[in-house]
């Protein structure tokens, strides 16, 4: 609904600022001649221009009503653990503060904070992930077992509702994505989640980038960030990192499809949530 | 005495309004013209016309950014029938995938007009990151 | 009205030469901030706001504070703060520039600043908070202005003041209340999540505010010859004393709702301040003192020899200033992150350029401060004469 009306607002502008747009950098940047040519372009009838884009998803996109993620505790081990944090670092360009910058490239890098570190999953233990079941009784194997934890995309996520530029939203297809071009840097979202999921860019994270993966852009200074389950991966056809390399540890599938894997494990096995008494309704499960 | 001291403030204040003229006198400024590498040449046409492309690549961008990470859509359907990846720099139908050669391509422009466009602040060229390593 | 800004003293002049000196080496450090992000402050991914938002909230306070001379003056028709409701309101004017300054000087991309108003979100309590301050902050402006360019013509203010004044009232209960609620409705922070947040604000406001007013007014009486009147400073303080009483109440119910439900997640972040936690107890004397602080306040002003003393009464409103300041700005914003969500602690503590920014924002309200009391002095002085 909402995106809706944001893209009638576009069309209806768009010509109007397109002509502004034209002229102005036009005539600044590249000369007198193109400027002309540009604005009859833009005035005449504005054939090329006033067209929207014509999108075409691809074929190979998976989709889902509402995605979810189904950790299967039992199969995560400290291997799966370094290997998930490893492949969600690669895809996404997660700066690594223990990473050493290249002294050529990025001389007088000031030293780091590592409290000011980035993460978009990582291992916690049981009494950090799920701090209000904290048990004196609970069974050695829970006690030392890693817990992987991430962004819960929730239903209810109150970072978006914290956001005072919708630059955190949830898509349709319930990930709660962040668009980096448009965050402020007020970390308002990262108050609001409850989960500590958010990080912030305290610092240009490049030096600490041990190889850039071009698939995937870097982020300024000053942005908060986050998993985004691999929308860019989704999108490809292709699953998630980390359930990649999770050697069947994460499941990702459509929560609202009962056909689907994640919906069978539910099914089976008795799974619970992260702090699930404050109604943000979790989409990520934990297999006990 | 208070006359000629607005005159020499008056003077002081129209030389420095006009410094952007008289600093740039005598200097060469043709406007440089982007070269198009052989795949680019070899492609013909670009997503829209070349001097649409010229004055409105960056509301393009700016379409192709909402589509992308707010609606999903990431294929372009030009006017002209191809269909574009939207992205800057990822895949071969995107920008960077055809204009292959940044510098030669959007940064020659770029410094000519003093506009330093903060997409290469996230982005990456392709190229720079394979030389680097 | 501005040219009597440029006719001071030489102490003046010092005075100002002072602040922008400040101002220029807080702005140096601010360029590092802008060039090199946020690195430069202690604030961590567990403590995500510091001492940028922990002024911002205090000063808030300062500024809504400006509304208990507003209220009995042109409510009550209460004639002895005749005299100071254009200082409550010229406070109020600097304190809500030095919180729009400490919200920019806290975001990451401050040039996007304006996407607030490109994407308007009414769902994000800062996107109301952006339309109250602002909203107090031009309603300050015009009716101080307007107000006291009436007095010096000798003229009755224009009639369309008087409802802008009305309408400064709401906002300035709003303004605090809004800033509260931006903590109290976030799920997850046990130490916010609590309804008496936004009345235990404007207590604390109300004590805070008025503290300093009566301070200022010691220094408006001893730097021009204007006189703010020792009754409406003796009003003053019980307005200050009955808000501090309030605030220091809200917290002990405060206190006991958390510790005697004894749920774990509302109680770890009061044991955090008062007692430490794991062996993190960086803010226990901090906040000892501001209790101490406040309760001696409290004795000093329900006393009434200790009030009416007239070299006592601005120790004991700076002991209420320093006392709330660290309740409500160190206290309330570390508190409520630490614990983390996980239950880790991290630690907070500004760093040196941090502190050095703050106080450039400090400064700049101060010049802002200094230029509009010395106006409101020399035309109070000027119609007297």
């Amino acid at each position: 609904m909402k995106n809706k009306r944001e893209n009638f607002l576009n069309k209806s502008s768009r010509r109007g600022f397109l002509k502004a747009a034209g002229i102005s950098a036009a005539a600044i940047g590249i000369g007198a001649a193109p400027a002309i040519k540009a604005v009859s372009i833009a005035s005449g009838g504005g054939d090329a221009v006033s067209n929207m884009p014509v999108t075409t998803p691809k074929a190979e996109v998976l989709k889902a009503k509402r995605w979810g993620m189904v950790i299967d505790t039992s199969k995560i081990t400290d291997e799966v653990v370094e290997g998930v944090v490893a492949a969600c670092r690669n895809a996404h360009n997660i700066p690594d503060f223990d990473h050493k910058p290249d002294e050529k490239k990025y001389p007088n890098t000031r030293p780091v904070n590592k409290t000011q570190e980035i993460k978009w999953i990582w291992e916690e233990h049981y009494k950090y992930a799920f701090p209000e079941m904290e048990d004196e009784f609970l069974a050695d194997k829970f006690k030392s077992l890693p817990f992987l934890v991430t962004c819960n995309h929730c239903k209810n996520a109150p970072c978006v509702q914290a956001c005072p530029t919708k630059a955190t939203f949830k898509r349709e297809d319930g990930i709660v994505i962040m668009d980096f071009h448009r965050c402020i840097g007020c970390r308002f979202c990262m108050a609001a989640c409850p989960y500590g999921s958010r990080s912030f860019n305290f610092r240009d994270a490049r030096p600490f980038i041990e190889k850039i993966n071009p698939e995937f852009p870097v982020r300024s200074k000053g942005v908060v960030e986050k998993c985004n389950l691999c929308a860019e991966r989704l999108e490809r056809g292709l699953q998630p990192a980390c359930v990649e390399a999770s050697e069947g540890g994460i499941v990702v599938g459509d929560l609202e499809d009962p056909e689907s894997e994640v919906r069978a494990l539910l099914k089976e096995n008795y799974a619970i949530r992260r702090k699930q008494e404050l109604g943000t309704e979790p989409s990520v499960y934990y297999i006990m | 005495m208070s006359k000629n001291a607005i005159i020499a403030g008056l003077v002081v204040f129209v030389a420095a309004a006009l410094f952007p003229f008289w600093f740039n006198i005598g200097g060469t400024n043709a406007a440089p013209e982007a070269e198009l590498s052989a795949k680019a040449k070899a492609a013909k046409k670009c997503v829209l016309d070349k001097y649409d492309m010229r004055a409105n690549h960056m509301t393009i961008l700016n379409d192709w950014r909402t589509s992308v990470v707010r609606n999903s859509d990431r294929m372009y359907k030009s006017t002209n029938g191809k269909t574009f990846g939207m992205s800057l720099s990822t895949g071969e139908d995107s920008c960077l995938g055809c204009h292959t050669d940044k510098a030669k391509f959007c940064d020659k422009c770029h410094n000519y007009a003093s506009v330093n466009p903060y997409c290469w602040e996230c982005h990456t060229d392709p190229k720079e990151v394979t030389n680097e390593k | 009205m501005l040219e009597i800004a440029i006719k001071g003293s030489k102490k003046y002049w010092i005075w100002l030469a002072v602040l922008l000196t400040v101002m220029a080496v807080a702005f140096a450090v601010y360029i590092d901030q802008f060039m090199n992000g946020l690195m430069i402050t202690g604030m961590s991914r567990d403590v995500s706001w510091g001492f940028y938002i922990a002024n911002f909230t205090f000063l808030v306070g300062v500024a809504a504070g400006g509304v208990m001379v507003v209220i009995p003056y042109y409510l009550h028709d209460y004639e002895r703060f005749h005299r100071i409701t254009i200082l409550g309101e010229f406070l109020a004017v600097a304190s809500l520039i030095m919180c729009l300054m400490f919200i920019v000087a806290d975001l990451g991309q401050p040039v996007r600043m304006l996407n607030v108003l490109l994407y308007p979100t009414p769902n994000s309590m800062l996107f109301w908070d952006m339309c109250v301050l602002n909203g107090y902050l031009f309603l300050n402006i015009v009716i101080g202005w307007k107000v006291l360019e009436a007095e010096r013509n000798q003229v009755k203010p224009p009639a369309w003041t008087k409802p802008l004044i009305y309408l400064s009232i709401p906002f300035a209960i709003g303004i605090h209340t809004v800033t509260a609620y931006l903590y109290c409705g976030l799920p997850g922070r046990g130490f916010w999540l609590t309804a008496i947040l936004a009345p235990r604000f404007l207590a604390s406001a109300f004590a805070a505010g008025p503290s300093f007013l009566i301070l200022l007014c010691y220094l408006v009486r001893k730097f021009t010859k204007f006189d703010p009147g020792w009754e409406a400073i003796q009003t003053l303080s019980k307005i200050v004393c009955y808000a501090l009483i309030a605030n220091v109440f809200f917290f002990f119910c405060e206190v006991f709702v958390v510790f005697y439900s004894k749920i774990p997640g509302h109680m770890t972040h009061i044991q955090y301040l008062f007692f430490g936690l794991h062996g993190h107890n960086a803010l226990v004397p901090w906040m000892w003192t501001s209790m101490i602080l406040m309760f001696i306040g409290i004795g000093l002003l329900v006393v009434p020899a200790f009030r009416n003393n007239q070299t006592l009464l601005p120790f004991t409103c700076i002991m209420i200033f320093i006392g709330t300041w660290i309740d409500k700005s160190l206290g309330m914003i570390s508190g409520g992150f630490v614990p983390n969500p996980l239950h880790h602690v991290t630690e907070y503590a500004p760093t040196v350029p941090e502190v050095v920014i703050s106080l450039g924002v400090l400064a700049t309200g101060l010049l802002i401060l200094t230029v509009l009391f010395k106006l409101a002095a020399t035309v109070k002085e000027e119609v007297r004469g």
